[in-house]
């Protein structure tokens, strides 16, 4: 399978998160993918609203089968959660658990007015009743195919497809 | 001996620093950073330990260990149950290994382990259920891992590389477990030089064996310090024959503003804490500027979180 030119892909989000933008919505990026995402979709949109992140690694389902992840950075919520117009972003929306965890995390902090979820790529798979309000791509992939995004030394964003899990 | 370290590579027990790899000492210096930030926000806890039973152990008394301790394991939503052992089945002659197994019965997770004598948290860890992980709060003269480890946090904290700094440990190196915990953690980090400073009868023979540069004198051995890790001098070595007096001691090891001026005009001051002033540390230092006494006791909690949350992943 071909993938879009990733730049493409992150256009047609910026373009459609626009317009749907408040003046006071704050991007939540998450660690990794989604960190370095929300950096970019912040700096495309202009935004003069702070810039959240979160490592969910504290709020993860699988703590009993994996335990704790080995790279664990420490989340950053530079704004007061309580009221908050939230939009929280992701790199790739699969099972939805990791959404599940960030929205945990989040209301640890504050009760925001309303959280939103945007995402480069939808790849399907659900296991939890969560879907994206903003989406780059919809792919239907494989179980054994992942899809990640990489970030090389210029800051610039790629999209990988490859085997493997 | 017990193995600390399981066949993946997983810390499974903390019981010393010694023979820790770097590169794990920094795993949970990284780990404690990100429980920092979670401990200052609205909501302090996360939900990782939800459903697990932490029993704190402590056969010798100690209040702010072990309440640093509480605290970490229900930030993390784990159970707590605090048991002070001296006064309950010790007095009625159950041995220690009953103890432990009637609260693993109990379907303890985890035990952490206070004991007047080296080696006990060993013992325990050797005895337990695979799935069960001990932590060592303190044995004997032998180790205080948790507070090694808070301590390195405090210094990465401040002074960020361990590579260029000149750490120098004042006090009671003799009796002192943190101490040797304390240059476990320096060597293995990398700091290039690591001082003890302390009378004769108060330094143990052999030390320099562990790496380190025995000094007697403070004048001399302050010079040019990055960081201070004051001991708590025990009152019941005063009974002995080790010290003349308190005045004594504080005249000529206690830390005053003159003397740390000897050392680099940034250094840091630490204390494991309680603090006797007036005998090991001025209160003009303790409370000065140059003290990070009381960010030491807040990156505990950190520190002890990321310890239990990593063996309880392992």
């Amino acid at each position: 399978m071909e993938l879009p030119q990733t730049r493409d892909i992150l256009e047609k989000l910026a373009k459609d998160i626009r317009i749907d933008l408040s003046d006071d919505t704050i991007l939540v990026g998450i660690h990794t993918g989604g960190a370095w995402l929300a950096e970019e979709l912040h700096r495309m949109l202009s935004l003069s609203t702070p810039l959240g992140m979160l490592d969910i690694s504290f709020y993860r389902d699988d703590f009993e089968r994996i335990g704790l992840h080995p790279e664990v950075k420490p989340s950053d919520i530079p704004f007061d959660v309580d009221g908050a117009d939230i939009l929280l972003v992701d790199d790739v929306l699969y099972t939805g658990r990791t959404v599940r965890a960030a929205i945990n995390e989040i209301f640890d902090y504050g009760r925001p007015a309303r959280i939103r979820l945007a995402v480069l790529v939808d790849r399907g798979g659900r296991e939890l009743p969560i879907e994206a309000r903003f989406t780059g791509i919809k792919l239907d992939l494989d179980e054994n195919r992942m899809i990640d995004l990489l970030r090389n030394e210029t800051g610039g964003l790629e999209l990988r497809l490859r085997v493997g899990n | 001996m017990q193995r600390q370290i399981n066949k993946n590579g997983e810390l499974q027990h903390l019981l010393t620093i010694e023979g820790l790899p770097a590169a794990m000492l920094h795993h949970i210096l990284d780990t404690a950073e990100s429980f920092v930030s979670v401990t200052e926000r609205e909501v302090k806890k996360v939900p990782l330990l939800r459903g697990k039973a932490i029993f704190n152990l402590f056969f010798e008394p100690s209040t702010r260990t072990r309440t640093t301790f509480e605290i970490a394991a229900k930030r993390l939503s784990a159970d707590v149950i605090n048991l002070n052992i001296s006064a309950s089945s010790q007095s009625k002659g159950e041995t220690l290994l009953d103890t432990v197994n009637n609260l693993s019965a109990m379907h303890a997770d985890m035990f952490i382990v206070r004991h007047a004598q080296s080696g006990a948290a060993h013992l325990i860890a050797n005895h337990v259920a695979p799935e069960i992980h001990v932590i060592n709060a303190g044995d004997g003269r032998h180790a205080h891992p948790t507070q090694a480890l808070l301590d390195m946090y405090t210094i990465r904290h401040f002074k960020r590389d361990f590579h260029e700094l000149r750490v120098a440990i004042i006090g009671d190196i003799m009796h002192s477990r943190v101490a040797r915990s304390q240059i476990h953690a320096l060597t293995t980090l990398g700091v290039p030089e690591v001082r003890v400073i302390a009378p004769k009868t108060l330094l143990p023979k052999g030390v320099e064996h562990l790496g380190v540069h025995p000094y007697h004198d403070m004048s001399k051995g302050l010079k040019d310090v990055d960081v201070l890790l004051m001991l708590r001098l025990q009152n019941e070595r005063m009974q002995g024959a080790l010290l003349p007096s308190a005045q004594e001691y504080f005249k000529y090891y206690g830390l005053t503003p003159e003397k740390l001026a000897l050392a680099k005009p940034d250094a840091i001051v630490m204390h494991p804490g309680p603090m006797n002033r007036g005998i090991e540390i001025d209160s003009a230092v303790a409370d000065g500027p140059q003290s990070v006494i009381l960010p030491q006791v807040t990156f505990g909690i950190a520190v002890r979180m990321a310890v239990m949350s990593i063996l309880a992943g392992s």
